[in-house]
């Protein structure tokens, strides 16, 4: 039944979730030091005041209390103060959020014409140069860093020839390296599923007929390969999402742009523990839902799934 | 003792060192190590040898690879980088193995409860995106060559623990695990005789798959300035101070960035091949 798939399937991510949450907030209750000494300590505030200060924070309350709080605060989509800032974590993130958006989509979009592209082509000339070409590709965009590559396209593009502006955000313009850096950095790992993919679908009896009867090849790709190969290269997008969290924190400090990355990296510099738990919480719920979302829409878009579970 | 024949040595469709991109891999990673080992003999002034008349030097006239806004010579610190990165690298995959194997092993032998238990905590954990999963570690533990090492490794544990669990379930149902189990065979004894020295084979191969990641982003966390202190000749930190001059001395960050890409590619094409290897097999 799908209507019994999709229940289980959200049980289960909400579990993950859960389980998700209570991590992050037991990986703050083990961090040594405190944070009310911490902020006041440096500002030469005396014994009373701390003490103060805990009090006010909800630190001296038992852990369970503490947990309850927290998980209470979540569920209204509260992330907590910053202890630096003193401002709420989920309006630091939303500030952010659309920067960090900008560039994952933008990302997206090239990693995936550019996965897919190198995927399709190395399957369909298997075993040729163009196979071992298109490979190769996708083991560098594997393989390089980039803060290595996002500084050679600076140097190459800003600084020898002048095309596009090396740092900082605005229009379209600054966007066009960064993405083209990290979506470079994801093609990798969507073209070589990709690949297999379609290299399983091209021995399938139905494309082998479809051939055999002299059905133009571009048309037998586009109507019979491609189709069922979309689903897996969908997959392994939303699998990639966390990298491509991770992969938008590094692009964004060496584009120097605004973002979730520099909000996460600052707050390690100051141990700014609500902040960074607020960010590696929010970033695993955006990684759930978009494996949920994806996980759906493969039983919407398999028709084959549908009938296995009636 | 049939479940000891070591299975590398089954003929396999083109042999592992025939293959030029393993060999490549494998050549690139003795030069490193090489370079990393001999360090102190091949460049003996070490790596924080300042010299303010050479500063920014580039590559060729009187310098092998320039020098940086300290005179220091890049080709040096290159070397003797390498001893951080590689060591990082390491200490970061052992503490992925070390986490990963015994829970994936234990939960796709024992299944039950136990399997159930251990991939829901390593699911959860999947959830969180790698490198941030890292920096929180970091945060948590405090910057310094350690704690990047070791947060890479949490961060790399999960997917680990997963491959060894499937590695372990495969394993489990094989006629010989039965048989010993049928002759009386304890737990313990078919983990460690029987289960682990046939699941070693793609354990390494992911094992190599995981250092490269694990480089890559323990130098990202250099990189990003929450790793080693200021000025130590790691890969992933010296890009970083050469950030600041890539206009005039763009060899200060191409050389560590050309050094860490290869030595990640080395360590993907190693992993590839072998998985490659394993499954047509």
């Amino acid at each position: 039944m799908v209507a019994r798939y999709v229940g289980r399937r959200l049980l289960q991510a909400a579990f993950v979730l859960w389980l998700a949450v209570t991590l992050a907030f037991l990986a703050v209750q083990l961090t040594p030091g405190d944070p009310a000494q911490a902020l006041l300590a440096a500002s030469g505030a005396t014994e009373e005041e701390i003490a103060e200060r805990r009090a006010q924070l909800g630190l001296d309350d038992p852990v369970p209390v503490q947990y309850t709080r927290y998980l209470w605060s979540l569920t209204q989509a509260d992330l907590g103060q910053s202890w630096l800032h003193g401002r709420s974590v989920g309006q630091m993130i939303l500030e952010q959020l659309p920067a960090t958006a900008e560039l994952a989509i933008s990302a997206t979009v090239v990693g995936s014409v550019l996965g897919i592209g190198l995927g399709v082509l190395a399957a369909l000339r298997r075993s040729t140069w163009l196979d071992t070409a298109a490979t190769a590709i996708a083991v560098l965009g594997l393989s390089t860093p980039t803060y290595w590559s996002g500084l050679l396209a600076i140097l190459l593009f800003s600084l020898q020839l002048g095309w596009l502006p090396p740092t900082g955000e605005g229009d379209l313009r600054h966007l066009i390296l960064p993405s083209l850096v990290l979506g470079f950095a994801l093609s990798g790992s969507i073209a070589r599923l990709v690949r297999a993919r379609v290299t399983q679908v091209m021995e399938e009896p139905f494309v082998q007929a479809a051939r055999a009867r002299g059905i133009p090849s571009w048309r037998v790709i586009l109507a019979h390969v491609l189709r069922p190969a979309l689903p897996i290269a969908l997959t392994v997008i939303a699998l990639q999402f966390g990298f491509l969290l991770g992969g938008a924190v590094i692009t964004e400090s060496v584009f120097a742009r605004r973002g979730l990355g520099k909000l996460a990296v600052e707050a390690i510099l100051w141990r700014d523990l609500p902040v960074i738990r607020g960010v590696i919480v929010f970033g695993a719920l955006a990684y759930i839902v978009v494996n949920l979302a994806t996980d759906l829409a493969q039983v919407w878009l398999t028709p084959r799934l549908r009938e296995e579970m009636a | 003792m049939i479940s000891r024949v070591i299975e590398w040595t089954v003929p396999s469709p083109r042999p592992l060192l025939r293959q030029p991109a393993v060999l490549a891999a494998l050549i690139w990673l003795m030069l490193v190590t090489l370079g990393a080992g001999l360090a102190p003999l091949l460049a003996p002034e070490g790596p924080l040898a300042a010299d303010t008349s050479r500063s920014l030097l580039p590559p060729g006239a009187g310098s092998l690879l320039g020098t940086d806004l300290f005179g220091r010579e890049v080709s040096t610190r290159l070397l003797w980088g390498g001893r951080w990165t590689l060591g990082i690298g390491l200490l970061g995959l052992a503490t992925a193995v070390g986490l990963g194997l015994p829970l994936g092993l234990a939960a796709g032998f024992l299944g039950g409860r136990v399997e159930s238990v251990t991939m829901q905590l390593v699911d959860a954990l999947l959830a969180f995106p790698g490198l941030l999963l890292a920096m929180a570690v970091v945060a948590i533990v405090g910057p310094g060559m350690a704690s990047v090492a070791i947060a890479a490794g949490i961060a790399a544990a999960p997917a680990y623990a997963r491959v060894a669990r499937s590695t372990a379930r495969e394993l489990r149902t094989q006629p010989y695990i039965e048989a010993v189990r049928a002759l009386g065979g304890s737990t313990r004894r078919i983990l460690a005789n029987h289960i682990l020295p046939n699941a070693a084979a793609p354990l390494v191969a992911f094992a190599a798959t995981q250092l490269g990641w694990i480089l890559l982003n323990s130098a990202a966390l250099d990189f990003l300035g929450l790793g080693v202190p200021l000025g130590t000749p790691e890969w992933g930190a010296m890009l970083d101070e050469g950030r600041g001059y890539l206009r005039d001395a763009p060899w200060v960050s191409a050389f560590p960035g050309l050094a860490l890409t290869l030595t990640v590619l080395a360590a993907n094409l190693l992993g590839d091949s072998l998985q490659k290897t394993l499954q047509t097999r």
